[in-house]
């Protein structure tokens, strides 16, 4: 099974960029996706930037894709998708239905994001026939869903034409608004933003009256508080058949954790600890924020 | 410009056919839509039951499938699909890609529209679901402004419906799984939103509280009105500082903007609201037949006749309505 590194989901500004993705080509992950995938108003580094950027990493040797917009609202946000699919030097993920139809219409072939909805068989079936070489599951999907999925592509014949890609560490992407609730709770204009997202470059933590840690604000983007965490569910994806675990970026220790996810003995896998910080219940059909040791899974 | 309504029960199409709407929507009683909750709904013969009566008054029914269905359900989804097309309903309404190809491989003549939980929010995914499914109707979901909505329409391959009045979700509809994440369901797998099933109230000396699954979701001081636990809508804490992080109870009201929306060519206008009682759903609709004639009659000289803001505003979540992400500001 490979690893992957999501694409980073705040705005950081752009040496801070540069210096991860140098740190990123010294690690063992086998995937980067980059680009900007939340709000078109961050432009620390430009289209062409970032697609300089992916030519650059692809030189490493590792696979490197471009992202694109999950929540695309406007004209402006519709051309600068354009003129991706058109320029990318690798492939592009798919994040809306829009970048499908742009991708597909000119016959290239693309990942389907997590935000593309897929949550059966037949709709994988026919992004797979639009083009689709590998696909994310919806975060709030089970694993026992994932498994009959890919049990019913292997029924219908597909299987073997695309790669599954699990969501497996990190801030869960929950939702995303027209409205920013970074912008929000400065009390600012979304039209006059300042770009204040930058200033929060692991989001905004938002607790519950009671102080319990519930959600993390990144701008139009809701995502869990805590981190989903299915490092010790590596050998059970590795049996369905999924092909690439997805780490999505953190400020601190992003390569460390690559290197636990590509290390980890398989033989180990129930002895890694769950911290308080970390949830793994949609794995389990359960609510997203809960834990479930392997143990109590069992 | 059609006014589309909603109903979770026969009385409450009743109310809608008889007070003007050109169209209702319904639902069966199962996961397979995006109002799933206890007690409300259609079973297969009333489904029968209503499109007799909305057709003998004149009346469009559209059926919503609008849930995503999970490899497990499979069956269900089809089923649903396949009673809509038997019974001969006048849309179906779906959102999920297995489910619109579904149709259209099954049922190449039933009439389909892009639920609002598929998430069609530009003119490059609407392409996307009229090449590939053929839908003659697009629901665009509550996060355009109104320049937007019109940049939209301007190049939308098929005919497009916005919400006009009811509950605000503040998420991009099919993109939120806030829900799924305190309770395991969500609008798209089980078309539940801050489930009934997982509410809890209770007194305590801080004041009533609202509880889902457990996670405090507001707390309320004495004289506040309480209102239902969405999520979205609770008062949370960041830094010490306790407000509604992501939106304030409140509801969508865009009757203000009927003629900018006609003007744009958008075709139909849809109330939300299908877990609201009959009373409810008449007193909406009662309102924007009158406002949309009127506006029809003499479109020039249209304006908001104060008696509709205030009826409409007794209905209305939180007592309080907005434009929403129409107006740029809101957002």
């Amino acid at each position: 099974m490979k690893v992957s590194l999501g694409p980073i989901l705040f705005f950081w500004p752009k040496q801070k960029v540069f210096d991860f993705y140098e740190q990123m080509l010294q690690t063992s992950v086998d995937t980067i996706y980059l680009g900007e995938t939340v709000c078109s108003k961050r432009r620390e580094l430009s289209t062409a930037e970032w697609l300089e950027l992916a030519s650059h990493l692809a030189e490493s040797g590792k696979e490197v894709v471009v992202s694109s917009l999950a929540l695309l609202m406007a004209e402006s946000e519709l051309s600068t998708l354009r003129s991706i699919c058109e320029k990318a030097p690798v492939k592009v993920e798919a994040n809306d239905i829009s970048a499908v139809q742009i991708l597909s219409e000119k016959g290239l072939p693309f990942v389907c994001g997590p935000s593309t909805n897929i949550y059966n068989a037949r709709t994988l079936k026919l992004m797979q026939k639009q083009g689709a070489v590998r696909w994310v599951m919806p975060v709030e999907l089970s694993g026992h869903c994932l498994q009959t999925i890919l049990q019913q592509a292997e029924e219908m014949g597909f299987a073997d034409k695309i790669e599954t890609e699990v969501f497996s560490y990190g801030h869960l992407p929950l939702a995303f608004s027209a409205r920013c609730f970074t912008a929000r709770y400065l009390d600012l204009p979304k039209d006059n933003c300042k770009f204040s997202c930058i200033d929060y470059p692991e989001g905004i933590l938002v607790k519950s009256q009671e102080q319990q840690k519930l959600f993390n604000l990144n701008g139009v983007q809701t995502q869990s508080s805590d981190i989903y965490n299915l490092l010790a569910q590596k050998a059970e994806m590795q049996a369905m058949g999924v092909d690439m675990l997805r780490i999505s970026p953190v400020e601190e220790d992003t390569a460390q954790i690559i290197e636990r996810f590509n290390a980890v003995d398989q033989s180990k896998q129930n002895m890694i600890p769950l911290s308080d910080e970390f949830c793994n219940g949609y794995w389990y059909a359960k609510p997203g924020m809960d834990t479930v040791s392997e143990f109590d899974a069992i | 410009m059609e006014l589309v309504c909603p109903a979770g029960s026969l009385p409450a199409l009743k109310a809608a056919v008889d007070n003007g709407a050109s169209a209702v929507y319904v639902g069966f009683k199962d996961e397979t839509n995006a109002r799933h909750f206890s007690g409300l709904n259609f079973k297969e013969a009333k489904v029968q039951s209503a499109l007799s009566y909305a057709r003998s008054k004149g009346v469009k029914l559209f059926v919503a499938v609008n849930t995503y269905s999970q490899p497990d359900g499979w069956a269900k989804w089809q089923k649903a699909v396949d009673i809509a097309s038997d019974v001969g309903v006048d849309a179906l309404i779906a959102a999920d890609m297995g489910v619109l190809d579904y149709a259209t491989q099954k049922h190449p003549d039933l009439n389909l529209h892009l639920s609002v939980q598929g998430s069609g929010t530009n003119s490059e995914s609407l392409s996307f679901y009229k090449n590939n499914f053929n839908i003659k109707r697009a629901v665009l979901p509550r996060v355009l402004s109104l320049k937007q909505v019109a940049q939209v329409a301007k190049k939308s391959p098929v005919d497009l419906e916005v919400f006009a009045f009811g509950s605000l979700c503040i998420m991009a509809e099919g993109r939120c799984y806030l829900s799924s994440y305190l309770t395991d369901q969500s609008p798209n797998t089980c078309g539940a939103c801050s489930p009934a099933s997982f509410v809890r109230w209770q007194e305590t000396d801080a004041g009533l509280e609202s509880r889902l699954n457990d996670v405090l979701i507001d707390r309320y001081g004495e004289g506040e009105k309480a209102g239902y636990p969405t999520l979205c809508k609770g008062r949370f804490d960041i830094d010490g500082e306790i407000s509604n992080v992501l939106e304030e109870p409140t509801s969508l009201n865009t009757i203000g903007l009927l003629p900018e929306l006609d003007a744009i060519g958008i075709k139909a206008v849809k109330i939300e609201g299908r877990q609201r009682s009959p009373v409810y759903v008449e007193q909406v609709v009662k309102v924007w037949r009158q406002a949309i004639d009127e506006y029809q009659r003499s479109p020039d000289g249209f304006n908001v006749r104060p008696q509709w803001t205030k009826a409409l505003a007794k209905v209305s979540e939180g007592a309080q309505t907005t434009l929403g992400a129409y107006s740029r500001s809101w957002q």
